[in-house]
């Protein structure tokens, strides 16, 4: 299984962030996004996850199952955690596990191993209002592993994770590269994510510079 | 398929039932319109009767459209909404799921709160009986119409406002039906069988149509 990205570009409003982005994540690598604010990092991940259309080119999932369901091979953790503050731990993330599950789930792991393994061990029946940001961001992590998915766009990961906690994040992707499964990442943190290579999207930029761009916004 | 569905209900039930859920607000309402209707009309029970079913499902309809306006939105802000997309489950079906736990959460206590209110505005056992069936078939209509409103809440982020100007006029043929199938109910021209099965078929048509709407607003939202 691979990733094949051929020539995508992608607009946000008037603006164009990037064109004639192409890239190939073999199955067992993982793809770091690197580059500034704004240089359309989030966008990228967006497009891959399939939650927007690219203005151009085509982003493929070659040798999936069932290549018709794109989304459904795809594990999506965005800036936003996505937990219900009302509910505990235990049952956000036994919803998500039971929303996000196809049929074959052998390998997933259950709602307590999960917790136990991003180190929110005993803490599931806890409303997520309780839990600080940190603990908010090892719940959605923990997400990844209740379900089976080759597929891994993480935005900005290790957010408001302390030094321990971005390890074991790191380990819990190795050991999901190592498996052969596909993962990319837009980070600032020098991760170990295994075999890995990097893509600098500053250099793929449409020629407008960040600065007019930025005026231009805050006067419209 | 079905287990994402009911994961989806029953998270939503959770969280409408739960602290701070606001499904007991739209209850509230009805009690306050059906309450102080007798104090602003007077003590006329002969005219309390006569409009009974009238008032009774204005402050229903109305009450059914507490909340929607967050249905969708709060998905939307928190990620959550992000996620749904990523599921098995058609985005049809989630919307349904979610209207299904916001009827059960808001529109069936109405139901059940109606026989109570009905003694306020002296009405007979025929027209309870007629009202609460009328509003058991009619609710769920309001609530998968309301469905294609919530969805363009969360597209426009601020857009409480809309359900109210979008949802309301699609109701209008929901309350004229309902309403005069609880009259015919209680004596009239026509039998309570014609305008009844126009609301039932009015509640099924909402049902197929309010998610499909709701998801094709949702994914042009996406974009």
């Amino acid at each position: 299984m691979q990733l094949v990205v051929r020539e995508v570009a992608c607009r946000r409003g008037a603006r164009e962030l990037f064109r004639g982005l192409g890239f190939t994540v073999p199955a067992g690598r993982a793809l770091v996004v690197t580059g500034p604010n704004g240089a359309g990092k989030s966008s990228l991940l967006r497009l891959l996850a399939g939650l927007a259309s690219p203005v151009s080119g085509s982003i493929r999932l070659e040798g999936a199952p069932e290549p018709d369901a794109y989304r459904e091979q795809v594990h999506y953790l965005g800036h936003l955690d996505a937990h219900k503050l009302a509910l505990s731990a235990s049952a956000n993330l036994g919803f998500w596990r039971d929303l996000l599950g196809g049929v074959d789930q052998g390998a997933a792991l259950k709602v307590e191993d999960a917790l136990e393994a991003v180190g929110l061990g005993g803490l599931g029946g806890l409303p997520v209002a309780v839990l600080s940001a940190g603990q908010k961001r090892r719940l959605a992590l923990a997400r990844l592993l209740v379900t089976e998915r080759p597929l891994w766009i993480l935005d900005e990961p290790t957010t408001a994770l302390d030094a321990r906690a971005q390890a074991l994040f790191a380990a819990l992707a190795r050991a999901h590269v190592e498996k052969g499964g596909l993962l990319v990442a837009a980070t600032h943190a020098p991760l170990d994510l295994g075999p890995s290579e990097s893509l600098d999207i500053g250099a793929h930029a449409a020629r407008t510079p960040p600065g007019a761009a930025w005026t231009e916004e805050v006067a419209s | 398929m079905i287990r994402a569905f009911l994961a989806l209900v029953r998270r939503d039930l959770a969280l409408a039932l739960g602290a701070g859920g606001g499904a007991g607000l739209g209850v509230v309402f009805f009690l306050a319109v059906v309450v102080v209707t007798p104090f602003a009309i007077g003590p006329d029970l002969n005219l309390l009767a006569r409009i009974g079913p009238a008032i009774l499902w204005i402050g229903a309809l109305l009450a059914s459209l507490i909340g929607l306006d967050r249905l969708f939105a709060a998905d939307a802000e928190d990620g959550s909404l992000d996620l749904m997309f990523m599921s098995e489950l058609p985005v049809e079906l989630a919307a349904a799921a979610k209207g299904l736990a916001h009827w059960l959460a808001t529109g069936l206590p109405l139901v059940v709160a109606a026989p109570v209110l009905s003694l306020l505005l002296n009405l007979e056992p025929a027209a309870i009986g007629a009202l609460c069936l009328t509003l058991l078939v009619g609710t769920p209509a309001v609530t998968f119409l309301g469905l294609v409103g919530a969805a363009f809440a969360a597209a426009f982020r601020r857009g409480g406002l809309l359900v109210a100007v979008l949802v309301m006029p699609l109701t209008i043929p929901v309350l004229i039906f309902g309403v005069a199938a609880t009259g015919a109910a209680i004596g009239g021209t026509v039998p309570f069988g014609a305008p009844f099965r126009i609301l039932a078929g009015l509640s099924l048509g909402a049902l197929v149509l309010g998610p499909v709407a709701a998801a094709a607003a949702l994914r042009a939202a996406r974009e």
